[in-house]
């Protein structure tokens, strides 16, 4: 037995890296710094490293090409597949470049379009998120913003073919949530995934976007907290310190996880899929049933 | 122009229900109207045609045919399942000041003869945000529209999804959106009527995926909030920027259309569409 106590890497019998006990409980608020920290993994970085011959495609057909969002096919672990991820950036110059992985609607048309064809060739889709929101712009209303969000949600919710969705670093909102419909939605462990930026809750209940720590407590935005709530599946466990320490350690449990579900889903009839996928929305939420007061 | 392209400046006490006195004063032309002319002129100012927001219970009235409407779901009550301060509070004064359970009612009733499946929002609960409660019943709607056959009509008036829930709410526009997907592979008409104001994560749902998609004059219609996009693009927006008439422009709506003019759009939507008139089902 190896006396490194870290998982080896690349090994091709290599199973999940066991659960770490966690030393040190983050603070939502640690974790929403981990989420955003510019070091951490991008999802550009997990196609890189999870995809093989990674084929772009380009453009919405009615617009233009977006740069804040890559979408193509390539190859993982064997099996081809269709890949969609917004593209934030190294640094400034790669942010500026790529709008700092905000989506405007021409990026989320084109994701639509490669998983139009993921379903037409029978590919299942993998979905990396990492955005802080759908682009707030003016342009980006104009062109419908909120129509393209709905509308891929609606057209995820039905695609006949697999869906693994990867949180891997911001999932801000709808913005997140138009790439963010699948069988399966995996979530690193310090992630996060919110209806609102902490910031902007602060601002609009408290008017003081200086209680954003407290926001951040109280939206339950962690993956442990959305486990909890039934709104992600699985947790992919990170380096002790967040997935910037070693990105390669994240990388390998992601591919784990990915291949795993992947593999699992492959084997369910279609229409088993989607009524599975449905259910799977369909249960989310929290209400009693009052009797209704008489009329 | 049209008085309506114009936006009003109001401000948010400005825009709250109409008080119960004899006389009201319109938050645009600054008019005193008499209210009982307010209430026949179904809340639209007669003197500069602003359209007033209505209440969830108001906007049913006017819209079915009388006593067709019959309620689902009125009892499903939120409840506060992340533990958020002040979310409790806020969910009793709604219910006191509205006298409801939640910030969606829907039913089915007949429109101009057509049986329809209807969810109306109501902006005076809590700004008509979707949080469980209120995914759900549009949710339950859409399944029962299905169920039975019926087309789906849905008025919103909305902040988006709510804060207090968190990632439910969010939640809720999948809930919500695969909902309606299922009614459009079905082949079942599905109207939606935005009106003032529908915004954020409502638009990014249900309210955009109608096969036509009707809003009221002068309506706050978009996804990004005013104040968040200025800050981003750095400079200031026009008046008329995420309104109804802006929305027809940019072709993301069908049509605007006034509210003495409303259930006769629906009608002759239903029609093309092939609904089955309510008559005609009772002696089938």
């Amino acid at each position: 037995m190896a006396a490194d106590p870290r998982p080896t890497r690349l090994g091709p019998q290599q199973a999940a890296p066991a659960q770490p006990m966690p030393t040190t409980r983050l603070s939502a608020w640690e974790i929403v710094q981990l989420a955003r920290h510019p070091q951490r993994p991008k999802a550009p970085e997990f196609i890189e490293h999870l995809i093989v011959d990674f084929t772009e495609l380009h453009g919405d057909r009615l617009f233009r090409d977006d740069p804040a969002l890559l979408a193509g096919f390539g190859w993982f672990e064997g099996q081809p597949v269709a890949v969609i991820g917004p593209y934030k950036g190294r640094d400034t110059k790669e942010n500026l470049a790529h709008n700092f992985g905000m989506p405007n609607p021409e990026g989320y048309r084109k994701a639509l379009r490669v998983m139009k064809l993921a379903e037409k060739f029978g590919r299942p889709v993998l979905s990396f998120i990492d955005t802080p929101a759908a682009y707030p712009g003016d342009d980006a209303e104009e062109r419908g913003q909120a129509q393209a969000i709905a509308q891929n949600i609606a057209e995820m919710s039905a695609l006949r073919v697999p869906i693994v969705v990867v949180i891997t670093g911001e999932g801000g909102s709808g913005g997140a949530l138009a790439m963010g419909v699948g069988d399966v939605v995996l979530m690193l462990e310090n992630a996060i995934y919110t209806v609102i930026p902490p910031e902007g809750c602060a601002a609009i209940l408290w008017r003081d976007a200086g209680r954003a720590q407290e926001a951040a407590e109280a939206l339950r935005l962690t993956a442990r907290d959305l486990r909890g709530l039934g709104i992600i599946d699985e947790i992919i466990t990170e380096p002790e310190g967040g997935a910037q320490t070693d990105p390669d350690a994240a990388m390998l449990a992601a591919r784990e996880a990915v291949g795993r579900h992947l593999g699992a889903l492959a084997a369910l009839p279609v229409e088993t899929l989607l009524e599975r996928r449905y259910q799977k929305y369909r249960i989310i939420g929290r209400q009693v049933e009052r009797l209704s007061r008489a009329r | 122009m049209a008085p309506w392209l114009r936006k009003p400046n109001i401000s948010a006490s400005q825009r709250r229900e109409m008080p119960a006195g004899l006389w009201a004063k319109c938050p645009r032309c600054k008019n005193l109207i008499y209210q009982k002319e307010l209430e026949r002129n179904l809340q639209v100012c007669p003197k500069c045609g602003y359209h007033h927001r209505l209440s969830a219970a108001v906007r049913i009235a006017i819209t079915v045919d009388e006593g067709s409407f019959t309620e689902f779901d009125a009892g499903l009550t939120s409840v506060d399942p992340l533990g958020f301060s002040g979310y409790p509070e806020k969910l009793e004064e709604a219910r006191r000041r509205t006298g409801r359970a939640e910030a969606a009612i829907t039913g089915t009733g007949a429109v101009d003869g057509f049986r329809a499946v209807l969810v109306v929002l109501d902006f005076f609960f809590m700004g008509g945000s979707m949080g469980s409660v209120v995914g759900e019943k549009v949710t339950r709607a859409a399944e029962s529209a299905r169920q039975q056959r019926l087309p789906l009509i849905t008025f919103s008036a909305s902040g988006g999804a709510r804060m207090q829930e968190g990632a439910l709410s969010l939640m809720q526009l999948a809930k919500t959106s695969a909902a309606a997907a299922r009614l459009h592979a079905e082949g079942l008409p599905f109207i939606s009527v935005m009106s003032d104001p529908t915004t954020g994560g409502v638009t990014a749902s249900f309210a955009f995926l109608g096969d036509v998609v009707v809003a009221e004059p002068g309506a706050l219609i978009g996804f990004a909030g005013r104040r968040v996009i200025e800050q981003t693009i750095g400079r200031r927006l026009p008046e008329a920027f995420q309104t109804a008439e802006f929305c027809l422009e940019h072709g993301l709506i069908d049509m605007i259309t006034p509210r003495d003019q409303l259930r006769a759009q629906l009608s002759r939507l239903l029609r093309f569409f092939g609904a089955p008139r309510a008559e005609v089902e009772a002696t089938a």
